[in-house]
């Protein structure tokens, strides 16, 4: 049909469809031209940079928050290294500690042993001096009280000291011979 | 045409011939093979106008999370970067992307001019537009080869077949035939065809009805139904202007994959 139109109108009109005219082509060139430069110039080269800007958006959000990711998994691990060490820190310090107040203790409980023995001994010391003193004390006590007693009982003075003496001074050292057994007893 | 051809309905000029696609000049006014400002250079004017305008104002400030419109603008020039530049030609498609984007809008709306009211008629359907669209791309994907390959091996790869040499002989002509003479032909011919037979057959039907009604007024009811099938007509046009710069487009990207192609 397209042929036959062609046919005729090429056959009885002054135009010819498929022959251009030159003033549409140069219009229609600048025209074109003109489109492509400003379209390729301002707008699709924006278009590119917003694109590569998205992409990077998205691509570079998830590399981060991978690099966060490992970053967080890495202090992870040092802090449970860390945390594991000083257990075994505490732990050890822990026994030292207990070995320490084992042997304090040690030190303490000699101490006061040697103390209660030393302080044990000057007592039975002081005690022995004592039981001789008072001994001793008794002894001479003993024999002015006896002679006393038995100027009484005879009712008359001894005024013979030289011969009392002489019997308190026998009487006393069988006394004291019998005293001395019967205190260690 | 129609807002003529209703105006003249009394007399209505019937078959349409090709001088309806070769309108008086408008300035200055009236005037008969005069083109430097016609309808037709109009509505180039305007088309070029428009796209600058919505894609400036809509890519005005580009933002990483767009707006509808950003969206809009964008998935334009998205659709023909990935469905076609880089879908025909592979990554290094997208250099040719911006390119192709403007010609497809530039195919798209002089097409879509044939079915707007009022205005119907595309300046494509004059063959001096699609005639130096196509020169433009057999230009460009002869130039894209030559810096590829060199001129030599260029022109060695596109018109020597790996084939048998008693072949050759045969073969290297419809090469050169195919590749370098009728590409152009082709491309710039089925544009304006389309576009051209578009237009006539909205002529023929819009105009037909009126003819119809004139010569005898029971013809009304057949009116009414060539009335109807411009009506349908222009729905089919619709789709064969969304093809044509689509195949334009395709075409131009296929021709720069085969001029950058290494093997045959």
């Amino acid at each position: 049909m397209l042929n036959t139109i062609l046919a005729e109108a090429a056959a009885e009109t002054e135009h010819n469809p498929i022959i251009p005219i030159w003033q549409e082509i140069v219009l229609g060139l600048i025209a074109f031209v003109v489109l492509v430069v400003v379209l390729t110039k301002f707008v699709f080269p924006q278009m590119e940079k917003t694109f590569a800007a998205r992409v990077d958006a998205i691509e570079g959000g998830i590399k981060r928050a991978e690099a966060a990711q490992a970053e967080a998994n890495e202090l992870l691990e040092r802090y449970r290294a860390q945390l594991a060490e000083a257990r075994t820190e505490a732990a050890r310090i822990r026994d030292e500690a207990r070995a320490d107040a084992e042997g304090i203790r040690q030190d303490v409980l000699n101490k006061a042993r040697e103390e209660s023995d030393r302080i044990i001994a000057a007592g039975q010391e002081q005690l022995a001096a004592q039981r001789e003193s008072i001994v001793r004390e008794l002894r001479s006590e003993v024999g002015t009280l006896a002679v006393d007693l038995a100027s009484k009982i005879v009712g008359e003075s001894l005024a013979d000291e030289a011969r009392s003496r002489g019997t308190v001074e026998r009487f006393i050292a069988d006394l004291d011979s019998a005293g001395t057994t019967g205190g260690r007893r | 045409m129609t807002g003529q051809s209703i105006v003249l309905a009394a007399d209505v000029p019937f078959p349409p011939s090709v001088e309806d696609f070769y309108l008086p000049s408008i300035l200055p006014w009236a005037e008969h093979d005069n083109y430097w400002f016609t309808k037709i250079t109009a509505l180039v004017w305007l088309t070029t106008a428009l796209i600058i305008i919505y894609f400036l104002v809509s890519y005005r400030k580009p933002q990483l999370v767009p707006t509808k419109k950003q969206w809009l603008a964008e998935s334009i020039y998205g659709f023909v970067r990935n469905n076609i530049a880089v879908d025909m030609i592979g990554p290094r498609g997208v250099q040719f992307a911006p390119y192709l984007t403007t010609l497809f809008c530039f195919i798209l709306l002089n097409n879509f001019w044939g079915i707007v009211p009022f205005v119907q008629i595309s300046p494509n359907s004059h063959i001096a537009f699609p005639a130096f669209l196509a020169v433009i791309s057999y230009v460009m994907f002869i130039a894209v080869g030559i810096r590829h390959h060199g001129v030599v091996k260029y022109f060695k790869t596109a018109l020597i077949p790996p084939a048998p040499w008693f072949i050759l002989p045969l073969l290297i002509p419809i090469e050169f035939f195919s590749n370098f003479l009728v590409r152009p032909f082709s491309l710039a011919v089925r544009l304006f065809a389309n576009m051209f037979a578009g237009h006539m057959l909205l002529l023929v039907f819009t105009l037909g009805g009126f003819a119809m009604l004139n010569a005898n007024a029971w013809f009304a009811p057949f009116s009414v139904v060539s009335w109807v099938m411009t009506i349908a007509l222009t729905f089919l046009e619709f789709l064969v202007i969304c093809l044509q710069a689509y195949v334009f487009t395709v075409l131009t990207a296929s021709y720069v994959q085969g001029a950058l192609a290494d093997g045959h």
